[in-house]
């Protein structure tokens, strides 16, 4: 998988954890940011915008955005797909299927509760959890802190 | 080195402290009197036949507390005759959702026919006393003495999507544990859900 492979919104791969935790556990020189989202929760929509600001702004600059949606799989064409073409959105979108998420949430980050929005950020010298929301500056600065540039 | 060892236990203590906010498994907890759908103050004080309680912090608006909505009935009728009945409480803000306002609370219990008390957490008091991050997230409470003891922490089963293919049924097997006189295990569960939402302090 390439870490820039191109956007298609329509196509939205669906694995369950294991597949994620290969993504989580890759440690180079691209800094990934992993949100963890759903159509339903209210405070990840409002800040959605802020991660794709950050894909428009760093995509090209060694930073790779996923939104990992935990949407329920049988809302996937009726509700997750068309809720991302009416938002435009650009990053590359993962439904992650994975129900049981006490076999899981740990693998992620012991400091996560289980609660929407969570955040992740690595590279190779960098890795952090977050359980809240963003605005775009916060992100901003994290990214700027830390990206290793091409 | 005792020096050394002292200091760094009152380190590990103290990062525990500062991520343990909330009750952990074996914690006593506190009791609470909140306004139910029926217009009654609620206090767990109000069921010295009880056992025990089956705590949730749900809502209205959250897709994991509706699609738990039905398990959450079969829980109450399955062990409130056993004297550990359901006991369901909204954390949430309606200044920031306000689909889990009271009025709509009353209107979602009388649908679905809940047949537990659904509480209002005014002012948001007892869900940060508690530690409850998420809805659906479930305290279940024993009483022992005149104390009420935190037996099992987390989620209602393995399955939030599928109830068919559940697996694990934590919260029953916590509860029929304790029944049997045994300590639930596991004790504490993670699972995926809403946040529960704050407004601006």
């Amino acid at each position: 998988m390439s870490a820039l492979s191109p956007l298609r919104s329509q196509d939205i791969r669906v694995m369950d954890f294991k597949g994620l935790e290969f993504l989580l556990n890759q440690r180079n020189d691209t800094t990934y940011v992993i949100n963890f989202w759903a159509t339903w929760c209210i405070p990840c929509v409002k800040e959605l915008p802020a991660f794709q600001q950050l894909h428009d702004q760093y995509g090209n600059n060694n930073v790779h955005v996923i939104l990992v949606s935990l949407d329920f799989k049988k809302d996937l064409e009726t509700r997750l797909k068309p809720f991302i073409i009416k938002n435009k959105l650009t990053p590359e979108v993962i439904l992650l299927y994975d129900p049981d998420g006490n076999a899981w949430i740990d693998k992620v980050s012991s400091d996560w509760s289980g609660a929407l929005p969570a955040t992740m950020i690595f590279n190779r010298n960098f890795r952090a959890f977050y359980e809240k929301s963003f605005i775009y500056e916060e992100l901003q600065n994290i990214i700027n802190l830390n990206l290793i540039p091409k | 080195m005792k020096n050394i060892l002292i200091s760094l236990l009152m380190i590990i203590t103290s990062c525990f402290n500062l991520s343990a906010q909330g009750y952990q498994v074996g914690a006593d907890a506190v009791d609470f009197r909140l306004k139910n759908v029926d217009g009654t103050m609620v206090s767990l004080a109000n069921f010295p036949e009880a056992k025990g309680f089956i705590v949730i912090f749900t809502c209205n608006h959250c897709p994991f507390s509706i699609a738990y909505e039905d398990r959450i009935l079969a829980l109450d009728a399955k062990y409130k005759k056993l004297g550990f009945p359901v006991i369901a409480i909204n954390p949430n803000d309606p200044g920031v959702v306000p689909a889990d306002g009271y009025k709509e609370m009353q209107l979602r219990s009388s649908e679905k026919g809940f047949t537990f008390p659904y509480l209002f957490d005014e002012g948001q008091k007892i869900y940060p006393i508690y530690g409850a991050t998420r809805t659906p997230h479930v305290f279940l409470l024993q009483k022992t003495d005149d104390k009420l003891k935190v037996a099992y922490i987390g989620a209602i089963d393995d399955n939030s999507q599928e109830p068919e293919a559940v697996k694990e049924k934590y919260v029953e097997n916590a509860v029929n544990a304790l029944l049997a006189g045994k300590t639930p295990q596991p004790g504490f569960t993670k699972a995926i859900g809403c946040t529960i939402k704050a407004g601006a302090k």
